[in-house]
């Protein structure tokens, strides 16, 4: 069963790994960066270089939640610095006169600029200089910001209490049969609870993995589907999120770690085999398990940030193909190409989050493992 | 690699995980607990409903038995009853057959002694009838005045065979 459960996450894993676009790791050159500011004077987006930096922009975070940016329809969100002090101001502050935020804000007497997506402390001109790498060497304040991305971890954790808390009160006004949308994610609940907790967890212990199984899988879904909605959120897709996630998972695997498990990584061979036999193995075994246990959540980290970039990127090229197309015949094929691939990334965007949760589960499995068969081995 | 670490954004981070802690512990505790406890007790009932129809189930084939073997001994008992009637009333007929026949030989016996006993009256009527006609046949003939001796010696003889015939 365990056997049979490691397999289907190897092929799921293999299935998955993500394919690294390559404008991923792209350089922020010079002309990247005049670009998007040369892009601003005349509004349209339709040269290469300005489409590759659209969607570079698009995959960060921002200060403020832009609906619809070419038309200047955005609101503006709470920036919060700590920088030898709280600064607190509106993102509204680094708005230009173009309605770009590329303005200077100015808090307590401090200068601040925003440069690709982060806020950098300046001078009343706003002055940047940058390294040979094109980065800002200004000092970075810590940067405590709800930005887009945190305004949407916000509404979707507000949605998931809404939903949910409705299933769960539903029950009790119905005679125990969910109503309404529970009925939709009733199924969904159970599934990850019989699926995906008790056979890679295990009867006895499942129950104590499974609200935080149950929370990452919504959270992580909801979040890459609104990935695909106009709004041009990346939540799913940045790695801090992802970061965060797959640490909790770290944590949370190795605090709840039972004896077993310790012993397995320590002493996979048991009894097996005398200690000098051992010694000479232990060498490279143990290192590699200890790497393991921070290679599991790093490989969610990245499958899922990868994967959600990587989406966001395909997509937003293919759309971008249009204009460059510019003709009927280039401009529809590319339509039909984006609106497939939009349905394969409705499709990842359940994937993904049926994996990271299938994957955190695993590793809770082998965090709560509990091997009877040794303590009766020893007994006898 | 580099533009990984760059964009790594620690406020983001920061929110994430204190966001992500915030909502674990809301949905814990007013969603997923009442969700599994909901959907568990609802499990278990439908168990138990299952268990239970079992067992109604197993109760009814019980009972029905019970009721094959009731009816299969009151069968065996109606059988018994009836056996033991046809054998009171065949004991019955026969009973009152013997009585009948010896009722009906003393009836006849008792008829005999009647008839003897009616016939000798009526013997003895016919001869004080004979005795009285003879008197009454005398009689005639003295009136008569006998036409001659022999034929009324004959007469007579006539008459008293005819008498002692009857």
């Amino acid at each position: 069963m365990r056997l049979k459960n490691f397999a289907k996450a190897l092929i799921l894993t293999a299935l998955t790994t993500p394919v690294f676009a390559s404008s991923q790791d792209s350089d922020h050159s010079d002309s990247d960066h005049n670009e998007h500011t040369t892009s601003h004077q005349n509004d349209a987006v339709d040269t290469k270089e300005e489409i590759k930096s659209y969607i570079m922009h698009h995959l960060e975070d921002t200060y403020h939640f832009g609906i619809w940016d070419a038309a200047g329809i955005s609101f503006p969100l709470p920036v919060i610095l700590l920088d030898e002090g709280l600064h607190v101001f509106s993102s509204s502050n680094f708005a230009d006169d173009h309605g770009h935020h590329d303005g200077i804000a100015e808090s307590n007497g401090k200068y601040y600029k925003i440069d690709h997506a982060k806020i950098y402390r300046t001078d009343a001109e706003g002055t940047l200089t940058y390294d040979s790498h094109h980065h800002a060497t200004n000092v970075k304040p810590f940067d405590f910001s709800i930005t887009k991305n945190v305004m949407m971890i916000i509404i979707t954790g507000l949605l998931m209490l809404l939903l949910f808390r409705s299933l769960g009160k539903s029950y009790a006004a119905n005679g125990g049969i969910s109503k309404g949308v529970g009925r939709f994610l009733e199924p969904i609940v159970l599934y990850v609870r019989d699926d995906i907790a008790r056979p890679n967890i295990g009867e006895k212990k499942y129950k104590k993995y499974l609200p935080f199984l149950l929370t990452i899988f919504f959270f992580v879904w909801f979040l890459n589907i609104f990935g695909l909605t106009p709004l041009g959120v990346n939540v799913t897709g940045n790695i801090a999120v992802t970061f965060a996630l797959a640490l909790l998972v770290f944590l949370f695997t190795n605090f709840t770690g039972t004896k077993d498990y310790w012993m397995h990584l320590f002493n996979p061979l048991g009894n097996a085999m005398p200690w000098y036999g051992k010694a000479v193995l232990y060498i490279i075994l143990i290192p590699i398990e200890i790497l393991g246990i921070f290679i599991k959540p790093f490989s969610l980290m990245i499958r899922l940030y990868a994967n959600m970039q990587a989406g966001h990127i395909v997509l937003m090229s293919l759309v971008g193909l249009i204009y460059i197309f510019g003709n009927m015949m280039g401009g529809s094929l590319s339509f039909l190409l984006a609106f497939a691939i939009s349905l394969i990334e409705v499709l990842v965007a359940l994937l993904q989050a049926y994996i990271f949760t299938m994957l955190a589960a695993l590793y809770f499995g082998f965090a709560a493992e509990e091997h009877e068969h040794h303590d009766e081995a020893h007994a006898h | 690699m580099d533009k990984l670490l760059n964009d790594f954004s620690l406020g983001l981070f920061v929110w994430q995980t204190l966001l992500f802690l915030l909502l674990l512990f809301l949905l814990k505790k007013f969603a997923w607990k009442p969700i599994l406890d909901a959907v568990d007790e609802r499990e278990k009932s439908i168990e138990a409903a299952l268990k239970g129809a079992e067992e109604a189930e197993r109760r009814m084939q019980a009972l029905q038995a019970d009721n094959e073997a009731a009816k299969k001994e009151a069968m065996i008992e109606r059988d018994a009853i009836m056996k033991e009637a046809r054998d009171t009333r065949d004991d019955i007929i026969s009973d009152a057959k013997t009585a009948a026949s010896e009722e009906g030989v003393k009836m006849i016996a008792s008829a005999r002694e009647e008839i003897e006993i009616q016939k000798k009256a009526a013997i003895a009527e016919i001869r004080t009838q004979v005795a009285s006609l003879s008197l009454d046949i005398a009689e005639k003939v003295v009136r008569q005045n006998l036409s001659s001796d022999a034929s009324q010696k004959e007469l007579v003889n006539t008459l008293l065979n005819e008498t002692k015939l009857n």
